[in-house]
């Protein structure tokens, strides 16, 4: 009997010790695998507890409803491969969306007003840049100090709802497509932000994983010391992410206020957290070094459909959507620790 | 060798930092394949002239030839362009990323599609393999493998950017002896090949293993340039110090031996004390009323030995007993708590807290040992404060006055009533005179002998040997991370025995290195 029970348990132990080693090269894969399994978890049990996940709308509201925190866990993915830290992204949306409303309500090209929206991102994110690389500012204050001045510059501009034309051809950007038309309401649709956000994660995705730019990102996070002496152009790569992170907020704004149909100075409080929660969630390490694109995109998809599953359920407040962010936040945070004490190791 | 052409040559480098000169006119010359050392104590300025020579810091006078055209380097990537690659002490690679990664950053392959990840894996197996580690598989990560290897794995950057000179410094601080007959092998062959190699080490004999010139430097000034064949080792090192060998002859031992009734039970006792990369496995036994000097050059191990002691590092192997008992002292506050107090090197950084009063400092041993949440009484304080600063000398005696403001033989008085005020059993001064002036050195000397006859058990570390010999009843002597031998003090131990000691160790027990070079 010991005979032949013994061997197939051999085998399976033997191929656990297959995943467990592959698992151990690829340790830092761990938490991205973990959000993903989240994700999927999450969307069986919505389909299961209340139904209708599993649909063509569904999909396509998440994606529309989340495209600008998309957008901005990409930039933020950069900034945090490299161990810094990005809080302006929220309020220069509110000010890039107050500015952009009320220069097209005035009269300004849609498209110029919309670059010129980006041009300010970018803009921030360059004096967030020279701030820390160039007067060691730390990357939490540089970029807090970028947070009050965007948020109060929004506050000067206007203190009210601004609403753009219904006409303005700005808002085809937010315009659905039917890509399949589907019985009733349950229909996939796509606008040309969803488009937007999808390029910029395959964008980011290039840009970290094949190009110098890129890989000096990740031998930032892992050592800026030794990124230095192995000669690689630290100072400016630090300064383009920043940039990288200022312009996305740009889009993500122009993406958002489309989306909204106007504008306010209280918009985006809060979001880089969001952002930066997606982020983490995704499985990014915060000390850097380590980290994916696509994570960051599973990590907001998470944050999204957790606020889908709460409306679904009705019975929780939404008051209480922070809590579990944050307690999804601290297992992720917590799972992190454990992958880098075992690397340690 | 001097037929052919240097490949770098720095004249006159002059290097000031605020309140000191780091170097002073010092000349250094590269040739294509050879192995040049650059040799001496800590703080000589061999960090500071690798770091003028990549142009991380601006030099202020002199002139930098690379082959035969002055250039002035802006740094490690100017470098690399000029063909000097550097590889440090600690090894300054990316553990997040894989093997061939860190052999390629910055020199990746790139085609249409951004980097051709099978293109550079396979120009990073090629680099690796010229060094020997063609069986390692670029893909995986650096972290798997062990510190020797990733040295190398630094080192095979250079191949990368077909460097023409390469510099070490102090690669082999964190070796076994396997790994630096390893990393040895490589230089060999690189140096065949025509590389340049400037190469940075405090172990002796590792140094007369592999390499073919030295230039020796001293408190930032050149010391002189000489074939490694052709200098001795007491030569070397009486340069490295700046005594010549009949200077250290003269200095004779001052301190009378006393006898010790040695039959009765030490008060430490270790036995098998080590730390990875720092002591190997050392005995050591410290009797009541006995100076016990530590000897050795600067990065010998003495300092480190005397942290293990102190617990401010942790141990990785042995035992420790004092007075017959077992005891665990894996961190200061239980050393504290034992009465062994430690006197750091670094006065500045881990002796005065600048800010605090010459009061607070003093206090501040004695505080620690009660545990902070029980504030030593007012009129204790004030007793210790004037009970030391008599006893010690302080000038100018004010204890309220903050402790930057005094000299540093002042400040060192202050960091020795410190510690005798926690009542030590085990009192270590490392480096207690260095910097100071004559008149304070004096003072603190006639303090350590006191202190023995009072019955304290004192460790006395020092670079000047002479005050060792003075001062020691026993002399530790340290090289390479060891302790190489223990001398009971007498007339004939003078530092010039010491220094025989040092340079004759390892020569006649172990001659291969040297064999397989010459």
């Amino acid at each position: 009997m010991s005979t032949t029970t013994a061997t197939p348990e051999l085998k399976t132990e033997k191929s656990g010790n297959d995943v467990f080693r592959w698992l151990k090269l690829h340790i830092e894969l761990l938490p991205t695998i973990a959000a993903v399994v989240i994700f999927v978890a999450m969307i069986a049990y919505g389909q299961i507890a209340y139904g209708g996940i599993l649909q063509a709308n569904t999909v396509s509201n998440l994606l529309i409803n989340n495209a600008h925190l998309i957008i901005l866990a990409v930039g933020l993915t950069f900034v945090i491969l490299t161990g810094g830290i990005d809080l302006s992204v929220g309020a220069v949306i509110a000010f890039t969306s107050v500015l952009g409303v009320i220069l097209m309500n005035q009269g300004w090209n849609p498209w110029l007003a919309l670059g010129l929206m980006i041009v300010i991102g970018a803009a921030f994110g360059a004096v967030s840049g020279i701030l820390i690389q160039y007067f060691n500012v730390q990357p939490f204050i540089a970029t807090l100090a970028m947070m009050f001045l965007a948020r109060g510059l929004a506050s000067m501009l206007s203190t009210v709802p601004e609403r753009l034309a219904d006409d303005s051809p700005f808002l085809v950007l937010a315009e659905n497509f039917k890509i399949i038309d589907g019985p009733k309401v349950n229909d996939l649709i796509i606008t040309p932000g969803v488009i937007i956000a999808i390029i910029v994660v395959v964008a980011g995705f290039f840009v970290l994983h094949r190009t110098r730019l890129g890989r000096t990102v990740y031998a930032i996070g892992g050592s800026e010391q030794s990124a230095k002496l192995m000669g690689l152009p630290v100072a400016k790569t630090k300064l383009a992410i920043y940039i990288i992170s200022g312009t996305l907020a740009g889009v993500a704004s122009a993406i958002y206020t489309a989306r909204l149909g106007s504008a306010q100075n209280i918009t985006g409080i809060g979001w880089e957290l969001d952002a930066i929660a997606a982020t983490v969630i995704g499985g990014t390490l915060l000390t850097g070094g380590a980290g994916f694109v696509l994570g960051s995109v599973v990590g907001a998809l998470v944050l999204g459909l957790m606020n889908v599953l709460i409306t679904r359920d009705g019975g929780i407040p939404p008051e209480a959507t922070t809590i579990i962010t944050g307690g999804i936040l601290l297992v992720f945070v917590l799972l992190q620790r454990g992958v880098l004490a075992k690397k340690r190791e | 060798m001097t037929a052919s052409v240097p490949i770098i040559e720095m004249k006159g480098i002059s290097i000031s930092f605020p309140g000191v000169k780091a170097l002073d006119n010092v000349d250094f010359t590269l040739y294509p394949g050879e192995v040049h050392t650059l040799m001496g104590e800590n703080g000589a300025g061999k960090s500071t002239l690798i770091k003028a020579l990549t142009g991380v810091y601006a030099i202020d006078e002199g002139e930098i030839r690379v082959l035969g055209e002055t250039r002035r380097l802006s740094g490690t990537a100017d470098a690399q362009d000029a063909g000097i690659s550097t590889v440090y002490q600690e090894v300054n690679l990316c553990s997040n990323l894989s093997i061939g990664e860190n052999v390629m950053l910055g020199h990746e392959t790139r085609g249409p599609f951004g980097i051709n990840w099978k293109a550079t894996h396979a120009a990073a197996s090629e680099a690796l393999q010229k060094l020997g580690l063609g069986h390692l598989d670029p893909r995986l990560p650096l972290s798997t493998l062990s510190l020797a290897v990733q040295q190398l794995v630094a080192i095979s950057r250079s191949m990368v950017t077909k460097s023409k000179v390469l510099i070490l410094d102090e690669p082999t601080s964190s070796l076994d002896a396997v790994e630096v007959e390893q990393l040895f092998r490589v230089m060999r062959n690189l140096r065949d090949q025509g590389v340049a190699i400037l190469f940075v080490s405090h172990f002796l004999d590792q140094v007369y293993a592999i390499s073919d010139r030295l230039t020796v430097l001293r408190n930032g000034q050149f010391v002189g340039e000489y074939m490694t064949a052709e200098l001795d080792r007491s030569a070397l090192i009486s340069k490295m110090i700046g005594k010549d060998i009949a200077s250290l002859r003269s200095l004779d031992s001052e301190r009378a031996r006393k006898d010790h009734p040695h039959d009765e039970a030490p008060v430490y006792a270790a036995t098998g004390l080590s730390r990875r990369g720092s002591v190997e496995e050392t005995d050591l036994q410290l009797h009541a009323g006995e100076v016990v000097g530590f000897a050795g050059l600067l990065g010998s191990g003495r300092t480190e030995l005397a942290r293990l002691i102190y617990g401010a590092d942790k141990p990785d192997t042995g035992s420790v007993a004092m007075r017959g008992e077992t005891v665990d002292v894996k961190n200061p506050a239980i050393a504290l708590s034992k009465r062994i107090a430690f006197s750091s090197e670094n006065r500045r950084d881990e002796g005065i807290i600048r800010d605090l009063s010459v009061r607070e400092n003093l206090i501040l041993g004695v505080q620690a040992k009660r545990g902070w949440a029980r504030p030593l009484p007012r009129k204790e304080v004030e007793a210790i404060v004037s009970k030391y600063l008599v006893e010690l000398g302080v000038r100018p005696a004010d204890p309220d006055r903050p402790i930057r403001n005094l000299s540093g033989g002042n400040q060192q008085k202050v960091l020795l009533g410190r510690w005798l005020a926690t009542k030590p059993e085990v009192l270590i001064l490392d480096e207690p005179t260095r910097g100071i002036d004559v008149g304070a050195k004096a003072d603190i000397q006639e303090q350590v002998a006191a202190l023995a006859d009072e019955g304290v058990a004192v460790v006395f570390i020092s670079s000047e040997l002479d005050e060792v010999v003075r001062l020691s009843d026993r002399i530790v002597v340290m090289k390479d991370h060891r302790k190489i031998a223990e001398i009971v003090n007498g007339p004939d131990v003078t530092a010039e025995s010491i220094v025989t000691t040092i340079a004759e160790e390892g020569v006649t027990a172990d001659s291969t290195p040297q064999g397989a070079h010459s």
